[in-house]
Formats: structure tokens, C-alpha cells, sequence
């Protein structure tokens, strides 16, 4: 079954461990390692040249439910339009 | 020794150059790598701005000597990867196959080596003699990773040069490394990660589909790859090379597989990966650095724009207090010094002689370096900011407010700069990679009032308005913010088709500016203001200086007055007599101009006559609807010629200049109007 497209919410749901999710919906300090990944062949090639690319481990820094937000992937820290966290699906893992 | 003196000679950069090196050095990294430390230490003071023909991006070249050859090192622009995601990246892998650079430096950051090493995988995938630097050894070290660069060196197959290029550390080894690779001394064997094995049989097919029909220089292989990650720019090569049929049939392959771009790009993690586990030890990661606890205060939702207001509110001081002062100074001391000499000088010549290097040529001199003082505080403000790391973080912060009018947050500080002068401003645009949304920073930055115009109507909402000016000043600079939301919209949607730019930006570590990069970049960037707006200002200025003194020699005669007469019955519509119109044309050269020609116009000297003088002549409706025009004309010439250098296209260029026309003369408009309807 396909999931809501919930990360157009402005408020972000509380997730379990394991579940599959956008990351414009991981809270500041959660973190998640990326399924796969969406969007036009722009924002892919600049995103898995930042690091973003499946098996990549990803913490959200900063996210406030609306607007940009920040996540750390491979030891950098990227700021991501809310349109573009949405495109980067990941599994949420315990951190 | 046979390939080395085939490349004797060769061309420097792919433009025209006359300088000749022995050996040609590409400095290839990611952005925030200390790319710049690295390359000034290399090249000192002897080095220059080179443009790539056609692109708006620049490479640096120096050049250094090493055992008595020549060494010519181009910096070639940051980029992530070398697909062609913006021009940068086009620009680099271009020099590379095309320029064929005997040495092609990779630099790296230690302390993020991961993500650094995205570049290197590209880079081996080339062919070119690589050498990795591994810069920023001490950041790393603090950050708890010890890397080991002879393990690194050999899982790479290319020599690793440790570097910590702020304290010229490993310079001198970096150098020698070169020389040796150059020479052939050192062997380079690169071990490229290779294609996933899933992709491999699709990888083989297109290979085999475009072998005969790649062009030379490109390796067919490289080619192959790139197709298969969907590059735009190699996708549209091939397409140009190969009969309709074949290039039907590579396509219908890449449609099956569209996923590739990301296996591709996991593919190179994988072998960074295998790098990482071999060459790095790391801490458990968890650790807070210096990075995210600044960052709790720089990007927070409120202190990050409390700290915003007051790096920009430490600008502005600085431009007011230093910058101002020393245009002045040099307007007064330096300038009109001169034009008495030359005025006395030539005492004894015609006055129209004496006119054309006074007024003119002195003039538009003087007019092109009083920029000089303001420009360099702005430049030097804007390294200072974007070394240290914080203009990712303003951009951060301002994201959500400019993509009101449809830019993102990368837009934000060259606009701010604006409030001060529109020609930094122009020209700060540079630092937003896609080209739509920095035409757009460039076309709507001219509507951000600068101080001169906001001179001119602070000397004349007095005027008409007496104890409301400051109200009205207040209503028209509001108007004209409003006026730019609007613009930026509609040029966004109409004439640029906008789709809004995707907003996808690293945050770089903090880390402290480094002075020498700094100075060096705010020479480069007022040398090169001076020269290519120097080119545009003088001719315009010379010209409406002309056109305002013939054939009489004043300027109630002048062709100009003449013009503008022939124009008033339309300058009637906005309430604008000749001498509005006239005063309107001379202000292009420069806004402030605009109340010097009202005072020689209406034959008093600017000051409190002159504002007499005006509330005696103009309605307030009139007078309402010239402040407007001139909030929102063309605020001058060296703003044209900042949008020409920048834009590349007199095309956009003349885009700018109608639509500040219009967009001035129909606000004019309609605010006479409405205040004659409103009884004003």
C-alpha cells in the first residue's frame, strides 16, 4: 500500500524505528538511513553527489515543519528545500 | 621526456592566451576545500582572472617555478561531481579531456573525506595524471579521524600529498610531487571504482552502440558512462553524432534503465567506502562539534536572524564610516584636485576642451573609481562572510521569505547588498549556481534603492510634502519593495517560465578567514569592475556630458534640452516638464546627478533654493511622480555595466533597461494620477 504523502503536513507525526518515511518528516535528532531516492535529474545528481544515495545514513539537525531543514549525511551537513527532503525517502533507524 | 615536449607550448587556457608554459597543472576539488589557500599558495602574487568562452565562469591561472620550468596552474571552479548539473562542472571536466592538463591536482578535505572523494572517483575515471592533495590534515586530526595517506595512496593508485594549506604546510611537496609526476618519475596508476555489476551488461551495450561515433577527444567509455547518468550535455552530443536510428536505440536502452544515475553514484560510495575502512580511522560519530554548536545559534529561527540583522547592521557601519569618508575623500582631494590642475592647465584652450576633460573625461573617471571605496568593503565583506562559512547559513535563514519572489535563499544577500549600491549587489549574484535564478538576482537588483536614490528623494519629499516627506519617502521606498516582489514574480513566471530552483546546499564547517585569500579576491574583483565597467561608464558619460553642453556650450540649449522638449507633451502624462526629463537623462550617469541638472536647469544652486525653487515650479502630484521614476529608473550606468558584465547578454541587459523604464514611468504615472484625482 502506498503511504499518505504526509510531508506535505506542516506538523511532524511522530515515527517508529523501521518505518519508511520522508526525510522532511524525521524530527531534529532522528535519524534514518536513505531507501531511495526521487526528483528530477538536477536534484539527483546534486543530491547523491552530496552523499545522499541508498544505504547512506542521514540525522535531520534542524526541522521545523515548514520551510528548509537540515540533515547531516556523510559527515557534511546539507541544507534541503522542503520540496527536495521530500523526494529522499528513509527507514528510520534508533539514534 | 618525448610526451613532455609535445606539450611544450601549449595554450594556457582555451581562450586566447598569449602566455606559454611547460607545464600545464589543473587544480580540480569540491567547493569549501580550501581550493583558493591551495592555489595561492602555489601561484603568489602572479596570477589572473581567465574567462571560459561562453560561460559565465571563471578560472584562475597563476603560475609557478620549479627546477626551472615553467609551471601554469589554472583553478578550475568547485564542483561536486563533473555530470553537468551547472556550468562549473561542464566548464571542469571540458579543461580536462580538451585542455589535456599534465597534471591534474585533486583536492580534498581531510576532515570530510568522504563526500571529497566523490570528485577523485570521477577524476580516475579520466585520462589524466592525477595526484590527490589531502588538505585540511589538522581540522581532521581535531576532529578525531587520523587518515593514513600512504595506505590511501596505495588503494587509489595516485600519488596522496598530506596538506595543510593554511599554514603552508606540504606546499613545497605538493610541488615536488607534481614536478616528479610531470616528468614521469612517479608512476600513476589510478584504480577507478568500476560499474556495478548489475549495470555492466547495460554499460557494455552502449558502449557498443556508440563505438565509432564518439568524437575525439572523449573517451568512449567516459562517454558511455555519463550517458548512462543521464548527463544532458553528453546526451545531446551523442544525439548530434549518431544517425537518428542508432541514437533511438542508446536511448530506448537508457529509458529501461533510468535508475542508473543513483547505482552509479552508489557504486562510487561503495569504493569510497572501501577507501575509508582501509586508509581512515574514526571516532564513534555522535560527537557535537564547534560546527553544530554554532550552528544551534546561526540557524535557529529567531537568533539566526537576530545575528543576521547585525552582521548586515556591521556592514552598512563599515561602508558609512570608512567607505563613504574615502569617496569622498578621493572625490575631493584626489579628482578635484585634478580637474583644477587640468582646468588651469588648460586655461589657455577653447572651453569646450577644457569642458571635455574636466566634465568629461575627469567626470566619468572620477565617477568610475569613487565605486572603488564601497565596492572593496562590500567585496571584502562578502569573502570574509562566505570563507568563514556563514553565507551558507544567512541564505539558510532567508530561504523561506525570498522564495516569496521566487528566488531561494542564495539570493538573498547580494540583494540586501543593494541598499547600499546596486553595482555590488549585480555583481554578488555570482555566488547562485543555477543560471535562471541568478538572472532573475540580476535583473531585480537594479529595484533595490540604493542610497543615492534614496538621497534624491530625501532632498525632495521636503520639498513637496513638507512635514509628511518622511511618510512619503517611507510610502515610495515600501512601493518600491512591493514593486520588486511583483517584478520577481512576474519575470519569474512569464519571461523565465519559472520553475523554481530546487535548494540543495552544503553548510560548511566554520573555520577562520584566511586574510591573503580575502585581499586577493577583493583586488581580482575591483580590477575587473574597473576595467569592464570602466568600458561601459566612460563612453555613456562622455556622451550625455556631450549631449548636454552642445552645440552652445549650456544646458537650456543643449541637444539634450532640445529632446527633452520634443518629448514633453509625453512627459506631460507623468506631470514632467523638459526639465524633469532632461534632469531624469542625466541622472542615468549617476542618480545623484538628477539635482545637480535641476539646479543648473531652474538656474539655482542645489541646496535650500533649490528646493524653493522646485515647490514653486511642480504640483505635488508632479513631484510625486519624479520621486517615483527615480526610485525605480535605471539607477545608473555602472549598474547597466554591471548587469552587461554579468549577464553575458546585451539582450538581458537591454531587458533590464526597459523594464526599469517602464516599470518607473508607469508607477509615475499612476501615482500623478491618483494624487491629482485625490486632489493633491
Amino acid at each position: 500500500m502506498r503511504r499518505r504523502r504526509g510531508w506535505r503536513q506542516h506538523r511532524i507525526v511522530p515515527t517508529s524505528e523501521g518505518d519508511v518515511v520522508p526525510l522532511s518528516e524525521l524530527a531534529p535528532g532522528e535519524a534514518g538511513v536513505v531507501v531511495d531516492l526521487g526528483g528530477g535529474s538536477w536534484v539527483l545528481g546534486r543530491m547523491t553527489s552530496l552523499g545522499f544515495t541508498p544505504g547512506a545514513g542521514v540525522r535531520v539537525v534542524q526541522n521545523r515543519g515548514h520551510g528548509p531543514l537540515i540533515a547531516c549525511v556523510r559527515d557534511i551537513r546539507v541544507a534541503l528545500g522542503r520540496h527536495q527532503a521530500g523526494h529522499v525517502i528513509v527507514r528510520r533507524t534508533a539514534e | 621526456m618525448i610526451a613532455k615536449e609535445a606539450n611544450v607550448e601549449k595554450a594556457c587556457t582555451a581562450e586566447l592566451e598569449v602566455e606559454r608554459a611547460d607545464v600545464l597543472v589543473a587544480l580540480a576539488g569540491q567547493p569549501n576545500v580550501g581550493k583558493s589557500t591551495v592555489f595561492n599558495a602555489l601561484t603568489g602574487l602572479d596570477q589572473h582572472v581567465g574567462n571560459w568562452p561562453g560561460k559565465t565562469v571563471e578560472c584562475m591561472e597563476g603560475s609557478l617555478e620549479c627546477n626551472g620550468s615553467t609551471y601554469c596552474v589554472v583553478d578550475l571552479p568547485g564542483t561536486y561531481s563533473l555530470t553537468a548539473n551547472s556550468a562549473e562542472e561542464v566548464v571542469a571536466r571540458e579543461f580536462i579531456i580538451r585542455e589535456r592538463p599534465d597534471v591534474v591536482v585533486a583536492l580534498v578535505d581531510a576532515a570530510t573525506l568522504e563526500r571529497s572523494l566523490y570528485l577523485v572517483a570521477e577524476l580516475l575515471a579520466l585520462p589524466a595524471k592525477v595526484i590527490v592533495a589531502l588538505n585540511m590534515m589538522d581540522v581532521a586530526e581535531g576532529e578525531g579521524l587520523h587518515i593514513e595517506p600512504h595506505v590511501l595512496e596505495a588503494a587509489l593508485g595516485v600519488p596522496v600529498v598530506p596538506m595543510v594549506a593554511t599554514k603552508k604546510g606540504g606546499v613545497q611537496a605538493l610541488v615536488e610531487t607534481i614536478d616528479r609526476v610531470a616528468q614521469g618519475q612517479t608512476a600513476v596508476n589510478p584504480k577507478p571504482p568500476r560499474i556495478r555489476e548489475d549495470h555492466l551488461q547495460v554499460m557494455g551495450e552502449i558502449e557498443g552502440l556508440i563505438a565509432g561515433y564518439v568524437p575525439a577527444p572523449y573517451p568512449e567509455d567516459w562517454i558511455a558512462l555519463k550517458l548512462l547518468e543521464g548527463d544532458g550535455e553528453i546526451s545531446r552530443l551523442m544525439e548530434q553524432q549518431m544517425p537518428a536510428e542508432r541514437w533511438d536505440a542508446v536511448h530506448a536502452v537508457l529509458r529501461e534503465h533510468d535508475d542508473a544515475l543513483v547505482a552509479v553514484a552508489s557504486g562510487r560510495y561503495e569504493w569510497i567506502g572501501r577507501m575509508m575502512r582501509a586508509a581512515v580511522t574514526r571516532p564513534k560519530p555522535g560527537r557535537i562539534g564547534r560546527t553544530e554548536r554554532l550552528d544551534r545559534w546561526a540557524t535557529h529561527p529567531f537568533w539566526g536572524l537576530a545575528i543576521l540583522g547585525g552582521v548586515l547592521a556591521l556592514v552598512f557601519t563599515l561602508t558609512y564610516s570608512v567607505g563613504v569618508p574615502l569617496q569622498e575623500a578621493l572625490d575631493t582631494y584626489v579628482l578635484g584636485a585634478l580637474a583644477k590642475a587640468a582646468g588651469l592647465m588648460l586655461a589657455g584652450a577653447p572651453a569646450w576642451v577644457s569642458g571635455l576633460v574636466v566634465d568629461g573625461v575627469i567626470g566619468g573617471v572620477g565617477f568610475v573609481l569613487t565605486f572603488v571605496p564601497v565596492l572593496a568593503i562590500f567585496f571584502a565583506a562578502l569573502a570574509v562572510l562566505e570563507d568563514v562559512g556563514y553565507m551558507a547559513r544567512a541564505a539558510y535563514v532567508m530561504d523561506g521569505f525570498m522564495h516569496v519572489i521566487g528566488l531561494h535563499g542564495k539570493s538573498f544577500l547580494p540583494l540586501f547588498l543593494g541598499f547600499g549600491c546596486n553595482v555590488p549587489a549585480v555583481l554578488g549574484a555570482r555566488v547562485i549556481e543555477s543560471r535562471r535564478a541568478r538572472l532573475l538576482t540580476i535583473l531585480l537588483a537594479p529595484l533595490v534603492p540604493c542610497t543615492a536614490r534614496m538621497a534624491v528623494v530625501a532632498f525632495l519629499a521636503p520639498a513637496f510634502f513638507g512635514s509628511y516627506a518622511a511618510i512619503v519617502s517611507w510610502g515610495l521606498l515600501l512601493l518600491t519593495l512591493v514593486l520588486l516582489a511583483v517584478s520577481g514574480l512576474l519575470i519569474n513566471t512569464l519571461v523565465l517560465k519559472g520553475k523554481r530552483s530546487a535548494f540543495i546546499m552544503e553548510l560548511p564547517l566554520y573555520h577562520a578567514p584566511n586574510g591573503r585569500n580575502i585581499l586577493l579576491s577583493v583586488w581580482h574583483r575591483c580590477v575587473e569592475f574597473v576595467k569592464k565597467a570602466g568600458a561601459v561608464i566612460l563612453p555613456v558619460s562622455l556622451g550625455v556630458w556631450a549631449l548636454s553642453v552642445l552645440p552652445h556650450g549650456d544646458v537650456e540649449t543643449s541637444y539634450l534640452a532640445t529632446a527633452g522638449r520634443w518629448i514633453e507633451p509625453l512627459g506631460g502624462l507623468i506631470g514632467f516638464d523638459w526639465r524633469l526629463i532632461v534632469a531624469l537623462i542625466t541622472s542615468f550617469v549617476a542618480s545623484e546627478n538628477s539635482l545637480a541638472s535641476l539646479g543648473v536647469l531652474l538656474g539655482v544652486e542645489p541646496g535650500q533654493g533649490l528646493r524653493n525653487a522646485l515647490a514653486a515650479h511642480y504640483s505635488a502630484p508632479a513631484g510625486l511622480a519624479f520621486m517615483a521614476v527615480q526610485m525605480l529608473f535605471v539607477p545608473c550606468v555602472g549598474t547597466v555595466a554591471a548587469v552587461k558584465q554579468e549577464s553575458r547578454s546585451w539582450g538581458w541587459t537591454l531587458f533590464s533597461v526597459l523594464h526599469l523604464l517602464v516599470l518607473s514611468l508607469l508607477a509615475g504615472a499612476v501615482l500623478y494620477w491618483l494624487a491629482r484625482l485625490g486632489g493633491l
